[in-house]
């Protein structure tokens, strides 16, 4: 395993998850998980509410130990590879009156380069001064991160994230909390990323847009439910799998309520048909996936 | 007027005073920046009061009490640590457990000795003006080794506060930089022992942080103006305590409390009478 190429090991897939179960003090969130993600590929993670998405995350950076099976990354496990996974966490976990500025954060992301006594070298601020300029965010390199809007907070980390020059990316919920600009230019960096192969895993309750600009969807609730191209993955039984009693369909449109389990079709109405209605979508949902 | 600010420090025991206050103002003040920031000022004032113990049984045994002091408070910010780790119990309880349990023995180990009401009071609330050559030394030595380990490694610090995840997803261990914030801690809260007291030094640790944290928005900046603030708190303190002949401990502590009052009336943008005036202003 130290040939140049050994990482590879698992052929043609950047992410191998096998029978993983994971989850908190003992008690798996998730069970049962397996899936590769093939090199380059772009993939929508999709499930209600405290599904699990997170903590599959958590698990593919390695903040949280398999119960059972594993997960590879290059074909070694987290934490161990050279290539560095860039996760973005959810705008709620970062303590935002922190006194550090947008570039201070965004040279973070080069921090996994620098050893623990090195400084940082004019590469890192190049590296950082190119990440700002991709996300926009140049003339904000001086401001606090607590002054800045929700949207602008979003950049800073994807700045960051884009700064470790990562082989994966993930991203925990970015389409929730932000405006229809911010969520464009998520979708637009995902775009350029896409150019460069490097391998995403976007968290989200949106199946609207996970169905649109995902070649992969992975449907989860506890356990994977479906993973595959989107036309496949949701179908009328797998969405009703993973919503359960949040999922009602009527005449071929599917109505999801993200508010309150058992709580459907009061006529409020959260309408999916590939309409180009997102702001339909989730308007219960908004920032409330559980921790 | 000259005279008079030079005239308390003509005495030798004077001089040791001022400058074990500095030294303690300035490094109570940048690490507290830390203990602000990660919200560890619980911790600090159970860490403080927990080395009582430690004090109580140098002093029984009669070697150095800040000796003993330290080895207390690294016993105790490792069995923090430990506790936490398990995680059956929530961490500020186990801190209030274990604060409580060793603030009692120290005081029963104390009560044991006959001049114990005396004695108590110099740990509890310092006694600056007792401060020894040879423990302006140690002070000094422990205070400028706690702030080369926090310049040094203050980029892993900063990441280990700021983002754990990130730190983690680096293949850092933030973790063991919480830990080594820990025992850096202890050393700070040994080295303030004769000038605020374990009763007082989680102030100096928090309220020149705090008042720092009001004025800057940066973090080399708000370690800087609170190690500004807690200098001149050092000072005017025992200024204070001279002429007015009070505790110098209290005076120093209370110094640095009225700086804060002062930055949080008057901060500009955070302070309490520009928010009321921009709120003016816009309605």
């Amino acid at each position: 395993m130290n040939g140049p190429g050994a990482g590879r090991a698992t052929g043609d897939s950047v992410l191998l998850i096998d029978d993983l179960r994971v989850g908190y003090n003992g008690l798996p969130a998730l069970d049962g998980v397996s899936l590769t993600v093939p090199h380059g590929a772009q993939v929508a993670v999709v499930g209600p509410n405290g599904a699990g998405k997170s903590t599959l995350f958590k698990a593919i950076v390695g903040l949280l130990r398999p119960q059972r099976g594993r997960v590879l990354v290059h074909g070694r496990p987290p934490g161990d590879q050279t290539d560095p996974v860039a996760y973005v966490p959810q705008r709620e976990e970062v303590d935002w009156r922190f006194p550090v500025t947008v570039a201070d954060v965004v040279l973070m992301g080069r921090y996994g380069r620098l050893g623990p006594l090195k400084r940082p070298q004019p590469a890192d601020r190049e590296a950082v001064r190119r990440a700002l300029e991709q996300l926009a965010i140049t003339d904000l390199a001086g401001r606090p991160i607590g002054e800045l809007s929700g949207g602008q907070q979003q950049r800073v980390f994807l700045a960051r994230a884009l700064a470790q020059e990562p082989h994966v990316l993930l991203l925990d919920e970015p389409f929730t909390g932000v405006d229809v600009n911010a969520k464009e230019a998520v979708l637009e960096l995902l775009q350029s990323l896409r150019a460069k192969s490097i391998t995403v895993l976007v968290s989200t309750h949106d199946m609207e847009t996970a169905s649109q600009r995902f070649e992969l969807v992975a449907l989860l609730n506890g356990r994977l439910i479906a993973y595959g191209p989107p036309a496949a993955v949701f179908t009328p039984a797998h969405v009703s799998d993973a919503f359960g009693g949040q999922a009602l369909f009527l005449d071929g449109m599917v109505v999801i309520d993200q508010c309150c389990p058992g709580h459907v079709g009061d006529g409020t109405g959260h309408r999916h048909e590939h309409d180009h209605r997102p702001e339909l979508w989730h308007r219960h949902g908004e920032g409330r996936e559980a921790p | 007027m000259i005279d008079w600010l030079t005239e308390p420090f003509t005495l030798q025991f004077m001089q040791r005073a001022l400058a074990a206050s500095l030294i303690v103002g300035v490094v109570c003040s940048v690490l507290g920046c830390f203990v602000v920031l990660r919200s560890m000022a619980f911790l600090g004032d159970a860490l403080a009061h927990a080395i009582l113990p430690g004090i109580a049984v140098a002093y029984l045994l009669g070697v150095n009490l800040m000796a003993g002091a330290l080895v207390a408070a690294l016993v105790v910010a490792f069995g923090i640590g430990l506790f936490s780790r398990e995680g059956t119990i929530r961490e500020d309880t186990a801190i209030g457990i274990l604060f409580a349990a060793a603030l009692s023995l120290g005081v029963l180990l104390i009560s044991t000795v006959r001049t114990y009401a005396t004695d108590l009071t110099h740990i509890l609330f310092g006694n600056v003006l007792g401060v020894t050559g040879a423990d302006l030394w140690l002070t000094g030595g422990l205070a400028a080794l706690v702030l080369v380990v926090l310049l040094v490694l203050y980029k892993e610090f900063v990441l280990a506060a700021f983002d754990p995840v990130l730190a983690h997803t680096l293949g850092r261990r933030p973790e063991l930089m919480r830990s080594l914030m820990l025992v850096l801690l202890a050393l700070t809260i040994v080295v303030s022992l004769q000038t605020v007291g374990v009763g007082l030094v989680a102030a100096m640790l928090v309220t020149p942080a705090a008042t720092a944290s009001l004025l800057t928005r940066r973090l080399p900046a708000m370690m800087a103006v609170s190690a500004t603030v807690g200098a001149l708190s050092s000072v005017v303190g025992l200024y204070l305590s001279y002429y007015l002949d009070v505790a110098s401990g209290a005076a120093i502590v209370l110094t640095a409390t009225a700086l804060f009052v002062a930055a949080f009336l008057v901060a500009p943008r955070r302070g309490l009478v520009w928010r009321r005036r921009g709120r003016r202003a816009t309605a």
